[in-house]
């Protein structure tokens, strides 16, 4: 278990300083695929430097397993990373990249050789395990990257955006190889992205953060289906934004039609802001009728296997409808320019906080 | 109606090759040129004079004579005729020799913490650091030699200094010693060692040692099995540009080693100055050149052999 206690990080000083991270409170449970989430400059990567130790904290604590490793050096915690560029040693074959970390803990030559064996069958490398890590692939190199960082058997294994490099295709299958490998090995990993679809393919629990700090964190569902905070809602996956009235438990768009809602913690009756995912909506031509919401449509887009809706409401606001694409078309769905009704599916829609 | 063109094929490709070709060596002509002339023919001269006979004033004359090449091991008693061993060149070979390796360990020990923290520095700082090391540059080899020499010197600043504050009641013996050679040596050739040093400190990519500090390695062993190995490259261009010119280094030995701590280019001057055995001299200096070759040849071998072993 990693305890993350109100953990803030400036860098630099006086009018340049900068809050890469913003007093972050986290746990972390044992064997958990935890995410951290968010764009570039969010603090994501800091964090992740802080929990492996490169970078001391300005304020705040790093807990491992119940004990206070804020001050270990990056040798003596039993953190492994794997680095988002791999950092391959390249003078050293791949199987003494694997063995790097099991020589520096002084383990027996047999114990190496055997973990490194073992390694090398976990990510399937062992035709290449004596070739130089400058003449294999991107993939492979990424494998090497983790069999290294796993090796020593860490606690806690940090991942840097590790599959940033690879293409589509390669990164798929290292999405599931990834999962495949916590499991059989059992140890911590907070993997670090900024693909939002990684993070829900891949996580038990994800953090989304932005600018120094933690905004929500929750599993893929909850954070998809039920963000807190208006960023997270549009960091992951696409949003509709409405305005609404909140009244016990009930909102009323301002386009019509009421509905259902949970309520968040902090959110009073009055003005509030909501959320409804484009697949969320159904659409078909001609006028509303009772329960469903008037629209035009303005643009049609065509994506393979959906159809998005791009809509004008009365009130001025756009809304988009992402309809799934039935074999070669039916036809049914509105034209551009047509007046179209909107069904809202039920329990689709959720109040933000901001 | 313009006549469709047909070629062989390759045909082009081998005349973009040959074009290409051709411009190459009008490039590297000027070079050429100069290699031939500068080089390449003095060095025909100097083998041509080592087996000729001296002449009397300096010079050579036309008669062919191994005794340019066996004096080097060897001399005849001036009195009796006998062959007896040239003492004398082994020992300044042997001086030479080791000065060379003491000046080129020091210029690492001090050169390569240098190179790392110049190239640890922020990107804006070390265009100045860099500028500083290559100062010396700026002002002429004998004069930065005798400023050397003001320093260490009987009454110089260093001596005057440890006198004023009372650790020394006399002055120190530091001119004209191996110290004051090996001292102003290594002064001189430093920045030969800092700069293909930083280059490669430069190229390293620090995330290696990050990783290699995050799989539990120490700094001292950090350094050995990651760092050492990435910056070998500039750590050996480093130890071949001040080696090699220490071996024949000519003015410092001269101003602050004196007239009796001979290294082996002072010795190569005096055969073709007052010594007037200028086959003995072309002989020394090929000598010197095979040594260095023979040196650069067994270490590429070694290091080439280690890469291989990887």
């Amino acid at each position: 278990m990693i305890e993350i206690e109100s953990a803030t990080k400036v860098f630099g000083t006086g009018e340049a300083a900068f809050r890469a991270l913003n007093a972050v409170n986290v746990t972390i449970a044992e064997n958990e695929f935890f995410t951290l989430l968010g764009p570039s400059g969010c603090g994501k990567t800091t964090l992740l430097r802080l929990i492996a130790g490169f970078e001391p904290p300005t304020m705040g604590a790093i807990k491992l397993a119940g004990d206070d490793i804020t001050r270990l050096r990056p040798a003596e915690r039993p953190v492994n990373t794997v680095f988002q560029n791999y950092a391959l040693f390249p003078h050293m074959s791949v199987a003494g990249n694997i063995a790097f970390g099991l020589e520096m803990l002084g383990k027996p030559k047999d114990e190496v050789d055997s973990t490194v064996a073992e390694m090398l069958r976990l990510v399937k490398m062992e035709e290449l395990k004596d070739r130089r890590t400058s003449e294999i692939s991107g993939g492979q190199q990424q494998r090497v990257a983790l069999a290294r960082a796993l090796a020593p058997h860490p606690k806690v294994l940090l991942l840097d955006e590790p599959l940033s490099a690879l293409d589509l295709k390669l990164r798929k299958e290292m999405q599931i190889e990834l999962k495949r490998l916590q499991h059989e090995t059992g140890i911590t990993f907070v993997f670090v992205t900024h693909d939002q679809e990684e993070a829900l393919t891949m996580s038990d629990r994800i953090a989304v953060m932005n600018g120094g700090e933690i905004l929500q964190i929750g599993n893929p569902k909850e954070i998809y289906e039920r963000p807190s905070a208006r960023f997270v809602a549009n960091f992951i996956g696409e949003s509709n934004f409405l305005d609404a009235t909140l009244k016990g438990g009930q909102v009323t768009l301002a386009a019509g039609g009421t509905f259902d809602v949970s309520v968040p913690d902090g959110v009073a009756d009055g003005a509030v802001s909501v959320l409804l995912r484009p697949e969320h909506v159904a659409a078909r031509a001609g006028a509303a009728q009772d329960g469903e919401i008037a629209a035009t449509v303005d643009t049609v887009v065509y994506s393979g296997e959906a159809t998005t809706l791009h809509l004008s409401l009365p009130t001025g606001e756009k809304v988009k409808a992402k309809i799934g694409n039935a074999p070669l078309g039916d036809g049914s769905l509105p034209k551009e320019g047509d007046s179209a009704a909107l069904t809202v599916a039920t329990g689709a829609i959720t109040v933000l906080r901001d | 109606m313009a006549e469709t063109q047909t070629y062989q094929p390759g045909e082009l490709e081998a005349e973009a090759r040959a074009a290409d070709n051709r411009s190459r060596w009008l490039l590297s002509l000027p070079a050429v040129v100069i290699i031939t002339c500068a080089a390449a023919g003095p060095l025909l001269v100097m083998v041509l004079y080592s087996f000729l006979t001296p002449g009397d004033y300096g010079n050579v004359k036309w008669q062919f004579s191994l005794d340019g090449w066996t004096n080097i091991f060897v001399q005849r008693d001036i009195f009796d005729d006998t062959l007896i061993w040239a003492d004398a060149h082994l020992s300044i070979f042997w001086r030479s020799l080791s000065l060379s390796l003491i000046t080129t360990i020091l210029t690492l020990l001090f050169g390569v913490p240098t190179a790392w923290f110049i190239a640890t520095q922020p990107a804006n700082r070390r265009q100045f650091w860099l500028f500083l090391v290559t100062v010396p540059f700026w002002t002429n080899l004998l004069v930065r030699t005798i400023a050397i020499q003001e320093l260490i010197r009987s009454e110089g600043v260093i001596n005057l200094a440890l006198m004023k504050v009372g650790l020394i009641d006399e002055p120190i013996q530091m001119m004209f010693t191996d110290f004051a050679i090996g001292f102003g040596m290594t002064y001189v050739y430093l920045p030969l060692m800092v700069l293909p040093v930083y280059a490669s400190v430069d190229k390293l990519d620090f995330r290696l040692v990050e990783a290699a500090h995050d799989l539990y390695a120490g700094r001292w062993t950090a350094f050995r099995r990651v760092i050492l190995p990435l910056i070998k490259p500039g750590i050996i261009a480093g130890s071949i540009l001040v080696f090699i010119p220490s071996l024949g280094a000519y003015v410092t030995p001269r101003v602050l080693g004196g007239g009796k701590n001979l290294m082996f280019g002072n010795l190569i001057e005096l055969q073709f100055g007052a010594g007037r055995n200028w086959p003995l001299g072309a002989a020394l200096s090929l000598m010197l050149m095979l040594a260095v070759m023979v040196a650069l040849i067994w270490y590429v071998r070694v290091t080439s052999r280690e890469q291989a072993d990887g």
